[in-house]
């Protein structure tokens, strides 16, 4: 059954006609070439696929995409394009945050959402702002280091 | 470098500096310097494309099916009408001359099963067609018929030749023996007491953070395959006797790789060869995407080991002769595991040298999903083995496991478990002397007293680099290609993969420096087989020592000609001459270069719950002269990790043939709460053939941190602990019913 769904997607307003019990992750991958949105465990385990929504983060392979009608989105290609989201990104670049790099638009989001609400955080809550997001490469010390250095930048 | 360094604030050093600022001072300091990594910007923006990011909207989707049981024989396969535009590919679509096995250094595993199953999720048959929905729809109508037969699932259960032997005759796909000095049992005769142990290690699942996914395109009188894959090549020459065709018919492009650790090297081979098959039968561009529950369920995994200890010891606790019986659960298809096997049996020895060693391994043929390559290659669960082993037998006689284990540390020029020497300087006595000031280790063993809840334990391993003996020269035989166009770039040609360890960095970082040219001048792409050549896979910690080496010597060539227009330089691999080594009996020189390591964990234990907190984390590693700090830095903190999660929390049961734990819910790999920050040091220990005296390092980071923190374990709870993993259900019941660390083997 199609319904009309309409939100904001990185500030513009987009609408669709679909079921609206289809992930909002594949929403926003197949629909609207969001591919920077990644799949890691279809369960909301991993954070992978992390994005805002109202300025919250989410899991949106646990959403349909029915929830999302009048919402606010943001995935990491707005997030980055924001002053925040590009501090972190450059200050993963320079801190060695980034291996693989399947779980980092993800994490991009985790940090982007914890310096949003505490923009000073010490280590024991940057750890916990990014507890929702696995990675399996770098054992995590250097992302955590890279959001000390994004904090920083931004004082 | 400086010879030792924390490199823990690197990132603090790079802050205010912009990457082009960074790229030209990169050029006029130590290579090891930190770079920006090449992919950083555009992998944390999300632009970068896996496979399953590509647009692939014309091809048809493929589900598998597959076994649902561990052994027997298919009676009949009752499939749906299929529509028009789906099919059901299977064996019989094989064409006339094609074969139905996969080239992964053995020929046994099948592209589909074919009148019996081996193990639960073999591939029968692919379902392709256009609709995502209706192919799994059909899929889900299949009806298979099984007479079933009783099957062997663990070592034991494999070696008993339970349901009857399926392999061989006695379900031992492969088998070596290693001996040096006197026969053992001759010396056991004159020791004082011989003691016997065994230590076990579990299934390791991989979790790259991309799942495993591929897609295959008839173009031409070619098929173009687009993987998630660490060794194009592999894929090429494993999948083309599927249709009977020259492998270069087959042309395999890396996506970028969302991880990998070893669970790309064969694997892929697995999707790409029924993949290549339901192209030729449609005529189409076939794609399937394993979603998590569906890769963990159905993929390779660590190798489960078994390792039984037979010691000999003189009356002060001296070891004058070991006994070692190796066993890995190689699962139903061998596949490359005879080559796990080889490097577990090479490294039973650790960091040390014995006197008398006699080594068998086992390669145990189980109906279990087969194992395959992981960070380590079979490396770790011996390392595992002899650190636990010598922690015993250490704490058999009273004394301190790192006194113990010191008497033991092997040098160079000393004799290595094959019989050859050992051919660099080894730094442990440095290495050690920075952790141990680092931990403040020599006081927290007097003041931790065992069982009292808190602990710190130590390990130390190495890892051989790059493919055993002369078998870069006698069966890779890499080659690397350079070429200078007329604007001044360069572009670097070969088969190497990145998938998250830094390669497509440091390489251009090498061939930048010794051209003397600005980073942004080298192209490196991700490979396309038809346009590089085959350098070998991107595995067992070759890359920068052997193909870095290719990659500098053509960088040099480059240079002598710079004034040439337009050119290209091949380079070839050459073994060092002087360093025998005889693959038949395995005896020689296994390794020129290894990497060596030393970590130490401290943990503290809940009384009550058996809950453990790690509260420190200190390791040395020894890559020879490192090509980029910051890249290894984080290398070191992942496989650290990485090591103690297989040690602890990552449990990976196969019931009756079927993995128990099927998600990232179940399966309990680390997150960023789980460990403290930790401190890394290197020794600058510059190698003769690597480039700029670099070795291979990202096996080696894995290799010891489970038997450092098992060691810590053990001792804060005052108890034995010869088994992995060992999460706090486990540690509980050792707390409870465990034997005293104390108590005589």
């Amino acid at each position: 059954m199609e319904t009309k769904i309409s939100f904001t997607l990185n500030g513009k307003k987009v609408s669709l006609s679909t079921d609206p019990l289809r992930r909002l992750l594949d929403v926003l991958r197949e629909d609207f070439g969001c591919t920077g949105v990644k799949e890691g465990c279809s369960e909301g385990e991993c954070g992978a696929c992390s994005v805002m929504f109202n300025n919250k983060m989410v899991t949106p392979c646990l959403i349909p995409v029915g929830a999302a009608n009048g919402q606010d989105i943001m995935t990491i290609e707005g997030v980055s394009k924001t002053e925040l989201g590009q501090r972190i990104v450059q200050a993963f670049a320079d801190g060695g945050a980034v291996q693989c790099g399947y779980c980092i638009p993800g994490m991009v989001i985790a940090a982007y959402n914890l310096l949003l609400e505490n923009p000073d955080p010490n280590e024991e809550e940057i750890r916990l702002g990014i507890s929702g997001n696995i990675c399996r490469c770098t054992g995590y010390d250097l992302i955590v280091e890279s959001i000390k250095l994004a904090a920083k930048r931004g004082r | 470098m400086s010879a030792a360094g924390n490199c823990g604030l690197h990132c603090e050093d790079g802050c205010t500096k912009g990457e082009k600022k960074v790229v030209a001072e990169e050029l006029t300091r130590d290579i090891s310097t930190a770079m920006r990594r090449l992919d950083a910007v555009e992998k944390s923006e999300g632009t970068a494309k896996y496979v399953s990011d590509y647009d692939f909207s014309d091809c048809l989707w493929a589900r598998m099916v597959r076994s649902s049981i561990p052994r027997g024989i298919i009676k009949n396969i009752k499939l749906p009408q299929m529509p028009e535009g789906y099919y059901w590919v299977s064996a019989k679509d094989i064409p006339e001359g094609g074969h139905n096995y996969l080239h992964m250094i053995a020929t046994d595993w099948k592209c589909f099963a074919d009148g019996d199953v081996k193990y639960v999720g073999e591939t029968i048959g692919l379902v392709v067609g256009p609709d995502k929905t209706k192919v799994e729809d059909l899929r889900e109508q299949i009806e298979i018929e099984y007479e079933e037969q009783e099957p062997a699932v663990s070592i034991d259960e494999g070696v008993a030749c339970k349901g009857g032997a399926f392999i061989n005759g006695n379900n031992i796909h492969c088998h070596l023996k290693l001996e040096t000095g006197e026969n053992v049992d001759q010396v056991f005769s004159r020791c004082d007491k011989v003691v016997e142990e065994t230590i076990e290690t579990g299934y390791q699942e991989h979790i790259y953070l991309e799942t495993n996914g591929a897609c295959c395109i008839p173009e031409g009188d070619h098929y173009v395959i687009y993987a998630s894959a660490q060794c194009p090549f592999y894929i090429r020459k494993s999948v083309a006797p599927v249709l009977n065709i020259d492998p270069e018919k087959i042309i395999v492009r890396q996506a970028t790789t969302g991880g990998a650790f070893g669970g790309k090297e064969h694997f892929p081979d697995v999707l790409c060869g029924p993949l290549l098959l339901a192209a030729y039968k449609t005529g189409k561009g076939v794609k399937m995407f394993f979603d998590r529950e569906e890769d963990i369920e159905n993929s390779v995994k660590r190798h489960p080991s078994k390792v039984v200890f037979k010691t000999g010891l003189d009356k002060n606790g001296n070891i004058m002769a070991m006994d070692s019986k190796v066993y890995y659960n190689v699962g139903a298809y061998l596949a490359s595991s005879f080559v796990v096997l080889q490097r577990g049996c090479f490294h039973v020895t650790g960091c040390y040298e014995f006197p008398n060693m006699r080594t068998e391994g086992f390669g145990v043929a189980t109906n279990s999903f087969p194992s395959c390559a992981f960070r380590g290659f079979g490396a770790p669960q011996t390392l595992f083995a002899i650190e636990t082993h010598m922690c015993h037998l250490a704490e058999m006689y009273g004394v301190e496991p790192l006194e113990y284990k010191s008497r033991y540390f092997i040098k160079q020029g000393d004799n290595t478990s094959t019989n050859g020497k050992i051919v660099e300087k080894v730094m442990i006595p440095e290495m050690l002397e920075q952790v141990l000031k680092a931990s403040d280790y020599r006081r927290k063993v007097k003041e931790y007293k065992y069982g009292t809840g808190k602990g710190i334990g130590i390990s130390f391993y190495n890892h051989g680099g790059a493919f055993t003996g002369n078998g870069e020269q006698a069966i890779i035989k890499a080659k690397c290609r350079m070429h200078k166009y007329p604007d001044g770039t360069v572009e670097i040609l070969n088969g190497q993969t990145e998938m998250g360890q830094g390669f497509h960095s440091i390489i251009p970082k090498i061939a930048a420096h010794v051209l003397g040219i600005p980073l942004e001048k080298v192209i490196y792409k991700d490979p396309d087989t038809s346009r590089v050549p085959d350098s070998g896979p991107t595995a067992a910690s070759r890359s920068t020592m052997i193909v870095g080496r290719l990659v500098e010597k053509a960088a040099q060539q480059v240079k002598e000609r710079w004034n040439e227009a337009e050119f290209e330089v091949e380079t070839h691999y050459e073994h060092p001459d002087g360093y025998p080594w005889d693959q038949s009996s395995f005896q020689g020189y296994a390794y020129l270069g290894y990497g060596w390591g030393v970590c130490v964990v401290e943990v503290e234990v809940d009384p009550c719950t058996g809950e453990v907190t790690t509260k420190g984390i200190w390791s040395s590693h020894d890559g020879g002269h490192l090509i980029d700090e910051l890249i290894v830095h984080g290398q070191v903190n992942g496989g650290v990790i990485q090591g103690i999660g297989w040690a602890s929390t990552e449990v990976m049961q196969n019931v009756k043939g079927h993995f128990k734990q099927t998600s990232m819910s179940d399966y309990i790999v680390p997150t960023s709460m789980d460990y403290p920050k930790q401190e890394c040091f290197f020794v600058d220990n510059p190698y003769e053939w690597g480039p700029f005296g670099a070795k291979g390092l990202g096996e080696l980071v894995f290799n010891g941190s489970g038997a450092a923190y098992i060691d810590a374990l053990s001792r804060a709870i005052g108890k034995r602990i010869s088994s992995i993993p060992c999460p706090t259900e486990q540690v509980m019941l050792y707390m409870l019913n465990g034997k005293d660390i104390e108590e005589a083997l």
